[in-house]
């Protein structure tokens, strides 16, 4: 009796669930945050609705979203792969072991990791290159700031956060060499309270420009508030801020989750790793606004530069804060050195926690 | 503008939302209920308040709305454990839980959008007087309503015969409904004001502060206010100091970080938690001050024996 | 008209087997009526959410996984309340427990024998109630509320694991991000089958072990009694700093050991995170299991389900995780409304003078 209403359940269920998903790619999503983030998350989510909108018909997308890394991690991501997903992508870099633990059960299953750095037959990494953004608006902060001095609000000091601090100071650099920057962590990814927060203080301590490794727009507007000027992170943000933002970075996923989702499709699909900058799209620059002319032409010849690979922000010898040297002159630093970078630069006004 | 006065006006902004929703808790202590709903009616009247701000483009509206959306919120839990008599415990968490659902799904269409600033309300004359002026008369109409509500609470408390039946029944509700006074009533009242606050304390966040939507924009605020009831011993002055000296232990800490010294930013994150700790057990050891005003009654159901 | 309780001469035992039933059906019609607003077919939507979880082995797996540290914590925090001592911060205990536990791989990495396994959950039980003890002799000590001085060291207790795994603990061949070696061999706990771990029978175990202390023994006859007239507990001689010493490291100990457990498991490391507010859905669980052992493994299952549920509605049905903690929260309203009903009967009353109550 049990198990006849049991298997009875269960095919209702079959008619209602699987009759629309017949010979569609699925592609999935995990989220480590809210969509509604208005940041790192929401810009994943734009990317999915922009392969719903190109491939059309012949894809379906799904994603679980607020899935915290550690315990519930492996089972949202195995749920996608027995719901019927084709490629899955994880996007926070806590997900890098539930990533690999799945991916070794699901065979047929391709897995898309961002930020990490372990890899398997089914398992690709991708990650962007946002301190190549960075570098360009450290210039335009150096060009345009009268006081000489940045603040940086921070989350928290992974290696991504760290290569980013040192390479807008490096940009910076490049114009001023007594540029300073002063570095406040609000051990947060977004909490527009604090952000503000943290802009105030800045500020009152000699700021007159702010950039942010944080997710909220709140920074900006404080910026605005106090006449001072920003810069926009993850996503466009000069509605909040139509006179004080000089320009953002864009995080991008789209171009590469159309790629990788296609490939799927055509039977192309390889496990790689891929760390895209200026040059793939992935890290998008808003147009240039709320500075002099010559300012934005130099802003837009060094990103000409980056994207033809001209220039590297890590281009050594590069003086660490506490004065050894590393980096062969004229060469860049080798990509893991800058995956793991956990050294400041000199003239950063911070110690970083070791 | 001098740099103490920049310090102590980042301060007040900084305290005003943990002050709003930390007034409005205490009177509801008072009455000897425990609501640790606080953060799920915050955050219901920051997206509240968001919402209609924007849809009318004013964020006078916005500030109505927020407050309606707490009281809306505190009435769920008043039916519940005051008629209903669940556990307030249980019931403020689950408050919490479906405020921070809720507000998502509400906030859904809201998000990425500026919102319309509550610009600041100088009172003529009064803000140009130097160092105090732009403190205390420059700000923004929330601002001077913690300011006021810090004040109103404390009078009608402590002064008038609607805050002795208030406390009579948070000390005692078997007495106070034997003397013929409406526990439930009165709870509801209380449970009210307190929702109304958190709401207003969510709608300055989202209005005033920082204004925009984001989800879980509130960020464990609720939860600061709540202590900051205790560490007053439940008297509205030391509310009002209690979030001064958290805004403030939290904004140095911002401060010691962007002048370069390499102290983790871990711990002075977490300085605020253990000076609340530290405060709540200074204050406790003093049997006089905590003793007098510990609601007897706190967190107890009431049903009347007819 | 009024809405009026009348309080029962004796718990109804009807309404102990009913209230949960109508809590659920009041829950499917509202969520059904919810669901369908939202442009969904409410049947299948309530399907997903509550019978989907328990249709197939992996899913049920899956519960019984997420159900572990829910029903650990519980347990403990159900003692606590029941002796009307208020640990709010079993999430920090479990940090704290995780963190203990987690000192002996991490220092210690070469280190594997079959000794590794015990040692670890031990420190992680040392742990939670080293940190329990805490808010538990600021009570005893200086009359310090603990709701607030627990609640409180969560959040401590967080920066302190933050530190560590991006500080002093950082895996050295991790690139600098922020987390510590993975554990294996001995540093994991055996599974049955590879996915439920021995946490689950750890857990069944204090369910048991806890339900013949509160049921048979005289330490939960003085648990009862301080809970429920702490005066006539005095003049029996029991000794209520006792009682908040004895709660709180029960419950941080059991908070602890969920804790490490976790980490010895599902998570295979220490990392910023390592649990989704478990601590905090915990308390929750405790009430939904009316304060009684037995009780909390049923509500640490129905609380899975509804989070495995709602994890299946936004794959399925592609409903946002929103639905699914609106759900929740409706859900939890309506069973704690319906469980006034075990003590109270409702009236309503139409102007009419009301009838005498029934004596106390």
């Amino acid at each position: 009796m049990k198990t006849k209403l049991l298997g009875l359940a269960a095919a209702f269920a079959m008619t209602l669930g699987a009759a629309s998903a017949e010979a569609k790619t699925k592609a999935c999503f995990v989220y480590v945050g809210p969509v509604g983030d208005h940041g790192w998350t929401y810009q994943h989510d734009q990317g999915r609705l922009v392969v719903e909108k190109e491939l059309g018909d012949d894809v379906e997308t799904a994603y679980v979203e607020n899935v915290a890394e550690g315990p519930d991690a492996e089972r949202a991501i195995e749920r996608l792969a027995r719901d019927g997903c084709n490629i899955i992508f994880t996007t926070s870099f806590g997900y890098m072991e539930a990533t690999l633990k799945v991916a070794k059960k699901f065979k047929d299953v391709k897995f898309e990791h961002a930020t990490g750095y372990k890899r398997a037959d089914n398992v690709s990494t991708y990650n962007a290159k946002f301190h190549e953004g960075r570098y360009i608006i450290g210039q335009i902060a150096a060009k345009t700031s009268k006081s000489g001095i940045a603040g940086y609000i921070v989350s928290f000091p992974i290696p991504e956060v760290v290569s980013g601090i040192n390479a807008f100071m490096l940009g910076a650099q490049s114009i001023n060499p007594d540029f300073k920057v002063k570095v406040v962590w609000v051990n947060s990814w977004y909490d527009p309270g604090k952000e503000a927060d943290a802009a105030k203080v800045l500020f009152s301590q000699g700021a007159d420009i702010i950039t942010q490794h944080t997710d909220s727009t709140a920074p900006l507007q404080i910026a605005a508030e106090k006449g001072a000027m920003g810069f926009g992170q993850a996503s466009d943000m000069i509605a909040f801020a139509p006179k004080t933002q000089m320009t953002a970075i864009v995080d991008d996923w789209s171009g590469y989750y159309v790629s990788r989702v296609k490939a799927v499709m055509d039977g192309t699909w390889k496990s790689e790793d891929t760390w895209g900058g200026i040059d793939s799209g992935m890290v998008g620059m808003a147009p240039m606004t709320n500075m002099p002319d010559d300012v934005a032409k130099m802003a837009m010849e060094t990103l000409e530069k980056i994207k033809s690979h001209e220039l590297n922000p890590f281009t050594g010898p590069i003086t660490k804060q506490d004065g050894t040297v590393v980096g062969e002159a004229g060469k860049p630093l080798d990509d893991g050195a800058v995956l793991g970078m956990n050294w400041y630069v000199k003239g950063i006004d911070d110690k970083l926690p070791q | 503008m001098g740099a103490l006065e920049a310090v102590i006006l980042t301060i007040i902004t900084a305290s005003t939302p943990l002050l709003l929703a930390a007034i409005g808790e205490l009177v509801v202590e008072r009455s000897g209920v425990l609501n640790l709903g606080v953060e799920g009616m915050m955050v219901m009247g920051a997206v509240c308040g968001f919402a209609v701000s924007y849809s009318t483009g004013s964020p006078y509206l916005g500030v109505l709305a927020a407050i309606a959306a707490g009281v809306f919120m505190s009435l769920l839990f008043g039916f519940l454990t005051l008629t209903l008599v669940a556990n307030q415990v249980a019931t403020g968490l689950a408050l919490t839980l479906l405020g921070l659902g809720l507000s998502g799904l509400i906030g859904e269409s809201f998000v990425g959008l500026p919102g319309v600033k509550l610009t600041a309300l100088a009172i003529p004359g009064l803000s140009q007087i130097p160092f105090i002026g732009p403190i205390l008369f420059g700000q923004d109409i929330l601002v001077y309503a913690s300011f006021a509500l810090v004040a109103a609470v404390s009078y009608v408390m402590f002064k008038t015969r609607t805050g002795l039946i208030i406390r009579a029944i948070g000390d005692n509700h078997t007495s106070a409904h034997a003397l013929g006074y409406g526990v439930i009533p009165v709870r509801y009242a209380c449970v009210m004001f307190g929702g109304a606050c958190a709401g207003l304390s969510g709608g300055y966040l989202s209005l005033a502060y920082t204004p925009q939507w984001i989800e879980n924009m509130t960020g464990g605020r609720g939860w600061i206010a709540l202590a900051l009831v205790v560490f007053s011993t439940w008297l509205p002055k030391r509310v009002a100091i209690g979030a001064y000296l958290f805004g403030a232990v939290w904004i140095m800490g911002l401060y010691v970080q962007a002048a370069g010294v390499g102290i983790p930013s871990q711990f002075l994150s977490s300085l605020p938690y253990l000076v609340t700790i530290v405060a709540l057990v200074i204050i406790s050891g003093n049997k006089t001050l905590s003793r007098v005003n510990t609601p007897a009654c706190i967190g107890q159901s009431f049903v009347p024996d007819r | 008209m009024k809405l009026i309780l009348e309080k029962r001469a004796e718990h109804s035992q009807k309404m102990a087997v009913l209230s949960p039933l109508i809590a659920i059906a009041l829950t499917v019609l509202v969520g059904g009526i919810i669901f369908a607003v939202r442009g969904l077919n409410p049947f299948y939507a309530l399907y997903i959410y509550f019978i989907d979880p328990v249709m197939s082995l992996w899913s049920i797996e899956q519960l019984v996984v997420k159900a572990t540290p829910l029903i650990l914590i519980g347990v403990g925090l159900a003692i606590c309340f029941t002796a009307n001592v208020w640990n709010i911060g079993a999430e920090g205990q479990l940090t704290m427990g995780a963190v203990f536990g987690g000192l002996l791989p991490v220092m210690f990495p070469e280190f594997q024998s079959p000794l590794v396994m015990p040692l670890m959950l031990l420190l992680g039980v040392i742990g939670g109630m080293a940190y329990a003890a805490i808010p538990a002799l600021l009570k005893n000590r200086f009359g310090a509320n603990e709701i607030l001085t627990s609640l409180m060291l969560v959040y401590v207790a967080g920066f302190i694991l933050d530190w560590l795994v991006r500080g002093p603990w950082r895996d050295p061949m991790g690139f600098n991000f922020p987390k510590t070696v993975t554990f294996d061999g001995w540093q994991l706990l055996p599974t049955f089958g590879g996915t439920i771990h021995m946490g689950a029978v750890l857990a069944v175990v204090a369910v048991v072990v806890l339900a013949v202390v509160m049921g048979r023994t005289l330490k939960g006859f003085e648990i009862l009694v301080l809970g429920n007239a702490p005066r006539a507990g005095a003049f029996a001689g029991f000794s209520r700093t006792k009682i908040v010493l004895f709660s709180f490291l029960l419950s941080g100990g059991l908070a602890g050991l969920a804790g490490i457990g976790e980490v010895m498991s599902t998570v295979g490391q220490l990392q910023p995170t390592i649990s989704p507010g478990y601590g905090f859905t915990a308390i929750i669980v405790a009430f939904l299991g009316r304060l009684n052992p037995i009780g909390v493994l049923f509500a640490g299952l129905m609380l899975g389900i509804s989070y495995l549920g709602g994890e299946a509605a936004q794959v399925t049905l592609g409903m946002s995780d929103k639905i699914a903690k609106v759900f929740q929260g409706i859900l939890l309203f309506f069973i704690l409304a319906c469980d006034s009903m075990i003590l109270y009967r409702i009236r309503l009353i139409t102007g009419a003078k009301p009838q005498a109550a029934p004596a106390e």
